[in-house]
């Protein structure tokens, strides 16, 4: 089984928007690695007879009371953005030339 | 932007059948977001109102509303849906930033509300019943400005602005099965549809379903078919069309371009299209692919909703009376046609007056002042009748005012004026204006008394048995006493002293 790569996760943290160091991209890898291979074993004893499962528990109906929390403030929300203007997030042209 | 050269409504609908379906977005009036505790406070500043689970941060888990749940099965009961005894939440997967997740947390194939109707009652009375698909329950997407471009549109614009207060809260869309057999009167139909969703909304509670604000969206779906044919057109989808007057001008638009389309040898694309407000007009958004992959797949963060079935009787059970029904009681009651009872509707003030009558007010006053001069004034200021600056209880003062004869109908008008422009009461209006009949018989009988001195020849016509002709007196003293005097009276007096009897 193809392991995952550096290079494989250098682009899903950029996808995320995650920054991560050299190190630490060696060390996802690794890991995401082990996740993986772990993950791909579920395939191994899956049978036409096991329903697929979107969830592990056999929970039903967990919900809150409709009571406001405190939110972040605007300045803690937009910390992370690569780019701001107006206290909004900045993103680039959507739509290309037609 | 090329000019669409439109088939006439009536050729149209010689040749060809419209099939519509209709998609309408409510935004719940929940205090917090569908899956998390951030405010859903209309007029916050910019990204005030997120969290890092409405952000879409890695790691953060969302919670389902309880209320959420509860009015989306009320919305399913109410639509006479049965309701779903497990479902689950979906992810509906698409690269947009106006969803900072990347996905929209929605329901796919498990619906929590399907096969229901809805029945509608158009202006004349005849009433449609419109089959309901599905309601099901999603969360509403963040707001976004587009700069650099002409006039806020995307296109052109250089880069886009994002505030994620919106973000996640709760919606319910619902979605009709096609509706087939309205002919001529799809768009009428198409119109009451709404109107009548947006009473049972309202009804319900669970949202104020404000159009104009964006609380209640519908995207008009319409595919027309030789008449006589079994297999439906191709379909064009005009997103968010947020009158109830521009879902019928839409539908109608869209029938005419069809028909034209079709005319020409031409074919239909599936498209979605923008609706223009300014001249009823929709133009090409973007050509829908074949096949659009969300790549739905079940929500892993949110465990199944499953309402039990006695939870959902205890809500059936507390249902309000449905409008339609209501509508119908409430024009027996006032004994009044469907046509006025469809214009108390179209002015938005039913429940007004049904508070203003138990408040006291007799059914027929309470109507008149409602669709008249407040009616009238909520217009010129282009605001909800609700919102003008006057209560029921106020308006059922004035009219028992009327009623015991303290005020006239001029006065009355004066009375709500004041009212209006916040100089207290009726009561306290009345006094600081003094504005009372004149019943004060001295001052009255001196102003007869100028009234014929000053008009001999009028006076003397009534002394000779024209007894019309009073009219022109009491206008003089009506002038005289600046619309005081109990018009009744004065003519009274005015045929008592010329010495005639009617």
């Amino acid at each position: 089984m193809p392991g995952i790569t550096r290079e494989e996760v250098a682009h899903l943290a950029r996808l995320s928007r995650l920054e991560l160091k050299d190190e630490e991209l060696d060390h996802f890898a690794e890991q995401l690695d082990v996740i993986i291979g772990a993950v791909a074993r579920v395939s191994d004893v899956a049978s036409e007879d096991v329903p697929p499962t979107s969830h592990p528990l056999p929970l039903t109906n967990v919900m809150r009371p409709d009571e406001v929390r405190p939110s972040l403030t605007p300045q803690e929300a937009l910390s992370g953005a690569p780019a701001q203007e107006q206290q909004r997030f900045k993103v680039p042209q959507i739509l290309g030339e037609e | 932007m090329t000019v669409t050269e439109l088939v006439s409504y009536e050729d149209a609908l010689a040749t060809y059948e419209p099939v519509m379906g209709l998609e309408v977005h409510v935004e719940l009036g929940t205090k917090t977001k569908m899956f998390c505790g951030c405010s859903t406070a209309l007029g916050a500043e910019p990204n005030s109102q997120t969290c890092p689970t409405c952000l879409g941060m890695p790691g953060s888990l969302p919670v389902v509303n309880a209320v959420g749940v509860e009015s989306a099965v009320k919305i399913g009961l109410a639509l006479h849906c049965e309701i779903a005894e497990w479902c689950r939440f979906a992810r509906k997967n698409y690269f947009y930033p106006d969803m900072p997740k990347n996905f929209q947390t929605s329901q796919y194939d498990e619906p929590i509300a399907f096969n229901g109707y809805l029945d509608v009652q158009l202006e004349d009375g005849e009433v449609f019943r419109v089959e309901i698909e599905r309601a099901h329950m999603e969360e509403d997407t963040g707001k976004s400005t587009h700069v650099g471009g002409a006039t806020g549109r995307i296109h052109g614009a250089s880069h886009s602005l994002l505030d994620y207060n919106r973000a996640g809260i709760p919606l319910i869309e619902i979605v009709t099965k096609p509706i087939v057999g309205a002919g001529e009167r799809a768009p009428e139909v198409a119109k009451a549809y709404v109107a009548e969703l947006r009473e049972l909304i309202k009804a319900l509670g669970v949202s104020e379903a404000r159009m104009e604000m964006g609380q209640m969206r519908c995207d008009v779906n319409l595919s027309l078919r030789p008449k006589g044919a079994e297999k439906f057109g191709t379909r064009s989808e005009t997103k968010n069309v947020n009158s109830l007057r521009s879902v019928e001008r839409a539908a109608r638009f869209e029938i005419q371009r069809h028909a034209a389309v079709l005319g020409a040898g031409g074919t239909i694309l599936q498209e979605t299209r923008h609706f223009h407000e300014e001249d009823g007009s929709t133009t090409s958004g973007r050509i829908k692919e074949e096949a659009e992959d969300y790549r739905y797949f079940p929500e892993p963060d949110l465990v199944p909703v499953a309402p039990s079935r006695e939870w959902v009787e205890e809500l059936r059970a507390g249902l309000p009376e449905l409008p339609r029904v209501r509508r119908n009681r409430l024009r027996e009651e006032w004994g009044i046609s469907e046509h006025e009872m469809q214009s108390v509707l179209n002015a938005g003030v039913i429940d007004l007056i049904t508070a203003t009558i138990e408040a006291g007010a007799d059914a027929a006053s309470a109507r008149k002042w409602w669709m008249g001069e407040l009616a009238r004034r909520a217009n010129e200021e282009g605001i909800d009748p609700t919102a003008l600056p006057i209560t029921p209880a106020q308006v059922a003062r004035v009219a028992a005012l009327v009623a015991e004869g303290a005020l006239n109908d001029k006065l009355a008008r004066q009375v709500i004026e004041g009212v209006l422009a916040g100089e207290g009461d009726p009561d306290a209006v009345v006094d600081k204006r003094g504005l009372k009949v004149v019943s004060d018989e001295g001052a009255l009988g001196t102003a007869v008394d100028e009234a014929i001195a000053g008009n001999p020849a009028i006076a003397d016509k009534i002394r000779g048995g024209k007894v019309a002709a009073a009219g022109a007196l009491v206008g003089a003293v009506m002038k005289a006493t600046r619309g005081q005097a109990d018009a009744a009276r004065v003519r009274e007096l005015i045929l008592e002293r010329l010495g005639v009897t009617e």
